[in-house]
């Protein structure tokens, strides 16, 4: 009837939108870079300089993709292990057990915590422990800013790796029993090859939550515009330069930030496409 | 009767090792799947610890205080006055119109995607669309906030721009729920209205979405928690505000925005503990509120 | 052994079960109650009987899978050669007793070649290559695969057929030489002309290794098995020679059972 098609076409208009706004944020995105490409070239992506003096004016973003790259690949490498272990507690050892349920929700709520609030803590407690141990002597640093972004990524990479190692089927695990092997002989020769492809697809959309990451980072990388140097070297962010020079930015300055903006866009949708793509190739 | 393994070490000794590793294995998850919930016990006690001594009837009603009042209150070791409510009041302000924006549209495109399971191709494209959507960095989606709204709209810093943003972020997961929940009510109870002569629209608003109500509530929830933590946009797009403001076109505070606030602040640094203890209960009370709901709802 | 007089009673069994009962968790009702058999060496022995009789769990608990499931309250014992199988590792008793599924179970992500010995490398048992393909030969050939997949060996074994798949998990389990070889329903998702391939196999099989199998179709009892055990509701109600058992049913449960009156 009328209004049957009246709904349907409502829904169609709704769902348009959302294509209206990431085309719009694309299309605003670019638009607005243009000025500083058009300046510096390509030039822009690998140069290091970054002058907002009038007249003298150079931007560059290298050090801040060097810094977004550097500590979420640290935030990978320290979640890996984590991760994994916390998968495979929740999604084979204690599989149905009360202990499963309630770590799970423990995981769950690590994600529920404000990046600003584990960037408080990052900064009153990690970075005092980091000094004390003698490894910096302030504290800040892709180290730093590297451990605090892999505790925030841990529950995005254990969810869904627990959940890929649950599906792997009983008859599986029970005809390596029968050949006589143990648990771990099960969960490494049986589950884990099972499991690989989700498990990666999980490390991946894992790994583009943390590039992203805002507060957490700025509050800790050190804010210098330097490529990293080292593990506990300072540096600086995609996301948190934006933050940070974002309140009096206009003109040239503005568009090189909304630069970096586009840049990190297009890094995390790629990776993100790549994760979810590989989870397709699952199901 | 096994020729081939003669004379290899698989005798007694062999298997005690290996089921020595596996229950070192074992341990060895148990202990790091606990070093992994350490933090949020830790963070927690933190903050509960430091936080609770500002936490009175003040901290609900007084607008935050200059850092004049601030630093003259540190130096006598008084309790810091004044409290957030401006902030308070701008999140509701801001959460709320954000999801005003996002909770009737993310419930259409979750329609549509119901409706279209079959054509893969229309579907397909939106799904695709609306988890890209959720993949982007909050940061980013502040600057589009800046760029479409506070330049074109209110010429200046506001809430609007910032409900912008936290909509944006908000919609994918409300989308995705919404679709969820309506693929597990039974298709009969759909037909069963339809059957009635009832218009489509009508089964949707008396049947299906009261039927999928807890699923759609805790996609809510859910968004709602995601979105009141964020800093990071309101940074680009409200700014802040030493006054309560209820005006969406100006200027105005949050309660992360004051958390970020106090944190760069030196003399209002004890203000930090309280205001992100209030911020993260908050968050966490959401959470675990949805999930309750959640829980009852795959137990029918 | 049990005094029923509805059981034989079977000289030097290979595999000695006396009054094993299980129950899936502290008092609940038990799958199994006080059974008592002896199964004879290289023979094939059948347990059948209607769902939910008890004879998956008899069979599971003669290599110890039921362990894997926790609650499990097993009273009696089971002696494998005289040897007590509680004082053994599960390993060790694993290698000597194979097991093969109802729905064939290849690892999907091994290839042919190491599904076969897919036994030693979960052992984490090191062999030397000629070692390794002399193993895989002789198991592939023992169940008339070899011909078909010789040229396959590193392909995975996902494009076989549901009966070569289950001969590809009976080979996996003659990789260790076992002596005694137990079926669960190995047939049930098979089509006729497979299952009659397997049936074939077993028969021949019987010669060097004991078979315990069980079905839910009397019929292949019938047709392959020495010896067969009638079970109902977590009884062993019937055990003998088939022959026996078929044309001349001491129990009229079990009579009733046969003539389809139920199961």
């Amino acid at each position: 009837m009328k209004s049957d098609k009246l709904t349907k076409w409502l829904l169609l208009a709704s769902s348009l939108i959302i294509v209206l706004i990431s085309g719009g944020m694309v299309f605003s995105l670019i638009g607005d870079a243009i000025p500083v490409f058009e300046k510096f070239g390509w030039r822009f992506i690998i140069s290091t300089e970054w002058n907002p003096t009038e007249g003298r004016e150079a931007y560059g973003a290298l050090p801040f993709i060097a810094g977004t790259l550097s500590t979420s690949m640290l935030a990978l490498m320290v979640c890996l292990p984590l991760a994994f272990a916390t998968a495979l507690f929740i999604g084979e050892y204690f599989r149905n057990s009360a202990f499963s349920s309630v770590l799970g929700t423990l995981v769950d709520l690590l994600a529920g915590i404000p990046s600003i609030v584990y960037g408080l803590w990052g900064f009153y407690t990690l970075r005092p422990f980091v000094v004390q141990l003698g490894w910096d002597a302030q504290g800040y640093g892709i180290f730093t800013a590297g451990m605090v972004l892999a505790i925030m990524i841990i529950p995005y990479a254990t969810s869904l790796s627990a959940e890929i190692i649950k599906m792997v089927s009983n008859e599986l695990k029970e005809a390596a029993y029968s050949l006589g092997a143990t648990r771990l002989e099960v969960v490494f020769y049986v589950i884990l090859p099972a499991a690989r492809s989700g498990i990666v697809a999980s490390f991946i959309l894992a790994f583009g939550r943390a590039l992203g990451e805002t507060m957490a980072v700025t509050m800790l990388i050190g804010n210098t515009n330097i490529i990293p140097k080292g593990l506990f070297s300072v540096g600086n962010s995609m996301a948190s330069v934006i933050a940070n020079q974002f309140g009096e930015a206009d003109g040239l300055k503005l568009s090189a930030l909304i630069a970096i903006g586009l840049l990190l866009f297009i890094i995390t949708g790629i990776v993100n496409a790549i994760g979810k793509l590989v989870i397709k190739k699952l199901s | 009767m096994t020729e081939a393994t003669a004379g290899r070490k698989i005798g007694k000794e062999r298997i005690s090792y290996r089921m020595l590793k596996n229950r070192l294995f074992k341990w060895g998850i148990i202990v790091v799947s606990g070093i992994t919930i350490l933090p949020i016990v830790l963070i927690f006690g933190e903050l509960l610890l430091k936080g609770y001594r500002q936490i009175n009837l003040n901290f609900f009603t007084e607008v935050t205080p200059n850092t004049l009042e601030a630093m003259t209150a540190m130096a006598n070791n008084e309790v810091i006055p004044g409290g957030i409510v401006n902030g308070i009041t701008g999140t509701l302000l801001i959460v709320g119109m954000a999801s005003v924006i996002a909770i009737p549209f993310g419930i259409l495109v979750g329609l549509f995607l119901f409706e279209n399971q079959g054509k893969r191709y229309a579907a397909g494209f939106i799904r695709n669309l609306s988890d890209i959507l959720q993949g982007v960095p909050s940061i980013v989606l502040g600057l589009i906030a800046y760029l479409w709204v506070v330049k074109n709209v209110t010429s200046g810093y506001s809430a609007l721009a910032g409900s912008v943003a936290l909509a944006i972020m908000m919609l994918p997961l409300i989308v995705r729920s919404t679709e969820e929940t309506m693929k597990m009510i039974p298709e009969t109870l759909k037909e069963a209205g339809l059957a009635l002569g009832a218009p489509y629209y009508k089964v949707i608003l008396r049947v299906m979405i009261p039927t999928g109500f807890s699923g759609l509530l805790t996609g809510i929830l859910l968004g709602i928690s995601r979105i009141l933590g964020e800093t990071a946009p309101l940074m680009l797009t409200t700014l802040g505000n030493p006054m309560i403001n209820w005006d969406p076109s100006g200027p105005t505070s949050a309660v992360p925005l004051l958390v970020w606030d106090f944190y760069n602040d030196p003399n209002m640094v004890d203000l930090v503990w309280s205001s992100s203890l209030f911020l993260m209960g908050f968050v966490l009370t959401l959470n675990l509120i949805s999930r309750r709901i959640a829980a009852k709802q795959n137990n029918n | 052994m049990t005094m029923n007089p509805n059981i034989d009673s079977i000289d030097h069994p290979v595999l000695a079960i006396e009054n094993l009962s299980i129950a899936y968790g502290k008092g609940e009702t038990k799958a199994v109650k006080d059974v008592s058999a002896g199964i004879k060496k290289e023979a094939i022995t059948a347990i059948m009987g209607p769902s939910g009789c008890g004879k998956s769990t008899l069979l599971r608990a003669i290599n110890r899978m039921h362990e894997l499931y926790a609650d499990i309250v097993t009273e009696g014992q089971i002696f494998l050669n005289d040897i007590n199988i509680m004082e053994m590792s599960t390993i060790q008793l694993r290698r000597k007793i194979g097991m093969v599924f109802q729905r064939p179970n290849p690892f999907p992500t091994m290839s042919i070649y190491d599904n076969v010995i897919a036994g030693y490398k979960l052992n984490g048992i090191g062999l030397k290559k000629n070692e390794r393909d002399q193993i895989v030969e002789q198991s592939l050939r023992n169940v008339s695969l070899w011909d078909e997949v010789k040229d396959a060996l590193y392909k995975k074994g996902t494009f076989l057929s549901g009966g070569q798949q289950q001969r590809l998990c009976i080979a996996r389990s003659l990789a260790f030489q076992p002596e005694v070889i137990l079926l669960d329903e190995p047939t049930s998702a098979l089509d006729p002309i497979a299952t009659s391939r397997v049936e074939d196999l077993l028969v021949e099989l019987k010669e060097k290794y004991t078979i315990v199998l069980v079905t839910h179709n009397m019929t292949q009892a019938a047709r392959i098995s020495d010896y067969s055990m009638f079970m109902y509701l977590g009884d062993l109600v019937e055990y003998g020679s088939t022959k026996m058992m078929f044309t001349n049913p001491r129990d009229t449960k079990t009579e009733e059972y046969l003539t389809g009156k139920f199961g």
